[in-house]
């Protein structure tokens, strides 16, 4: 394992030289979207200079070499991620538009009135909402895993909604919100053992984690380039190829299609059955160097590097009595720092954090349903990935000083 | 580090003391019952709920709370408008509500604002923060909804 040099990484990332409102951007807001290394930006800037054509298309010699830069990301990814081909990897908008091709074209063809999905009480709204909807049109069951007040699920409980057969377990593989890493191999075997469809939402996993499919052995598993170094606007799905061979396709268009008549079309082969219209070919061209990037510094050590910086930003916390949301083992939580400043709204947290140029999240992250069940109304959010350093600490300390101070609270001293 | 002056005053800037003060007195804070207007504004950027509540007598606001959880911005801004708009015709309420908006959306100045809004000027700061000044607007916008709704 070669040595983990965050400095040096950090050179690699030209936003970080920016000044916020005067200081120095300490950027941990990660699980939101993360930061591009100059590879990544640098093969957007070659792609639009020397490659630039449609894909899928042309004979021209731009057409091909688009159409080869972008495949072979594909092909990437499949290594990356080990699924069992490239064409099982479908490229969309974002991972929301991977879940919602989930329940438009293997839910609405499999799933009928009466059928069972089930999922957690800590999912993003991504993974809620439009199951929400599938059920409001096909009179489906939603039920929901509870959250307990550790953040974590119980697998008695999961085993006990399994029980009654839902179709299709859908979850998240590491909450977003307080960062609770979820037993995802366990989960799967789980449900797959109940005899349903499985899902699993690995946004927060896929940049800090490394995913195994074959080994996981779930249907569907859905990401999102923007959040793994990777450009905006490029999601992944990737389904077990039976069924995406037996669903039909969620959009109609251009490049989706093998045969087209006036009165009926068939359908492309995988992947491009799910990819209608022209892609984001630009974008997927550049999340090839992301991956390389990722690669070559590795996960594990990703990871761990995080994982630590977290550790010490909750001890920041902790020593002024500020307490974290999210499970207290240290090893069911990932880079993802949760908390509330007792009287103090995270609006204002986030904003005096601003001030030192602290980019954090404040609200409640998308995950309304949580927030509801762990009785606060947001929170303030720090998550760390493999270019942050003892710099950003040092700012955060700062900016969490300031607060305290400037909004007279104690927390120490059970000031609520 | 310690912190500066400067660091102050930057906050001090935002955070007045004037807004403080409304913030922490909890004045006109909760909910008419009966009410002739009722309102619920939600801020879709942190999910902050507002519950606007008034009592009208002969065209005017007779009473008017605000109940709800949220920031200092969003929370000072709606006490400080419930205080304004008491006693005022509906008309008058709404060309008020119009004038606030203006000093936050329109960079509008604090000269403008009619002597009514004398304390809103304390919000100013509020307008280099522009994911914030939604905090400053939601009660504002959100009894704007009530006189829609209200409309005879």
């Amino acid at each position: 394992m070669s040595a983990f040099n965050a400095a040096k990484l950090r050179a690699d990332f030209p936003i970080m030289k920016r000044l916020v409102r005067g200081k120095p951007l300490a950027y941990l807001d990660n699980a939101a979207t993360t930061q591009k290394p100059r590879q990544v930006i640098q093969s957007l800037v070659d792609f639009y200079e020397k490659h630039n054509a449609n894909v899928h298309r042309g004979v021209h010699t731009l057409s091909e070499e688009s159409t080869g830069m972008a495949e072979a990301t594909r092909t990437k990814l499949a290594v990356f991620v080990g699924a069992p081909k490239p064409e099982t990897l479908i490229f969309t908008r974002n991972a929301t538009e991977s879940i919602n091709l989930v329940a438009h074209a293997w839910g609405r063809k499999f799933l009928k009135a009466g059928d069972m999905v089930l999922s957690t009480e800590m999912e993003h709204h991504s993974n809620l909402v439009p199951w929400q909807l599938l059920a409001a049109e096909r009179g489906i069951k939603l039920k929901f895993v509870p959250v307990e007040p550790d953040g974590t699920l119980d697998l008695a409980k999961v085993k006990a909604l399994l029980a009654e057969s839902p179709k299709l377990f859908t979850f998240t593989a590491l909450s977003n919100a307080i960062g609770t890493v979820n037993p995802v191999a366990e989960l799967i075997k789980l449900g797959r053992a109940a005899g349903a469809t499985i899902h699993v939402d690995a946004c927060q996993w896929a940049p800090h984690r490394p995913i195994d499919l074959k080994t996981w052995g779930a249907d569907f598993v859905s990401f999102s380039a923007h959040k793994m170094l990777g450009p905006t606007g490029v999601g992944v799905l990737w389904g077990r190829e039976e069924l995406l061979a037996a669903m039909d396709p969620f959009l109609g268009g251009g490049d989706m299609i093998s045969r087209v008549t006036l009165e009926k079309s068939s359908w492309n082969e995988l992947p491009y059955k799910f990819e209608a219209g022209t892609p984001n070919f630009a974008d997927q061209v550049a999340f090839g160097p992301a991956l390389d990037y990722l690669t070559s510094v590795g996960l594990e050590n990703i990871s761990a590097h995080e994982h630590a910086l977290a550790a010490k930003a909750r001890a920041i916390l902790e020593a002024e009595g500020i307490t974290i949301l999210g499970p207290q083992d240290s090893a069911k939580r990932s880079g993802v720092v949760s908390f509330n400043v007792p009287g103090v709204h995270p609006h204002d947290v986030g904003t005096t954090f601003d001030l030192e140029g602290v980019a954090v999240r404040v609200g409640h992250h998308c995950c309304q349903p949580l927030m509801n069940k762990l009785q606060c109304g947001g929170t303030v959010r720090a998550s760390f990935y493999l270019y942050n350093d003892e710099s950003d600490l040092e700012s955060f300390a700062r900016a969490l000083k300031r607060t305290l101070e400037f909004f007279k609270v104690k927390p120490k001293a059970g000031v609520l | 580090m310690a912190l500066g002056t400067e660091g102050d005053a930057e906050l001090q800037d935002l955070y007045r003391e004037v807004l403080l003060d409304y913030f922490r007195s909890g004045a006109r804070k909760g909910k008419c019952d009966p009410a002739d207007l009722r309102a619920h504004g939600i801020n879709p950027v942190c999910g902050d709920e507002l519950e606007i509540t008034a009592e009208l007598k002969d065209g005017t606001v007779a009473k008017l709370r605000y109940a709800g959880h949220g920031c200092v911005i969003s929370q000072a801004s709606a006490a400080m408008m419930a205080e304004a708009l008491e006693g005022v015709d509906i008309p008058k309420a709404k060309a008020l509500v119009a004038a606030f908006k203006k000093l936050m959306l329109e960079n509008g100045a604090v000269s403008d604002l009619p002597p009514e809004l004398e304390p809103l000027a304390s919000l100013e700061g509020v307008r280099k923060f522009p994911l914030r000044v939604k905090c400053a607007t939601l009660g504002w916008n959100t009894i704007l909804q009530g006189f829609e709704a209200n409309k005879p």
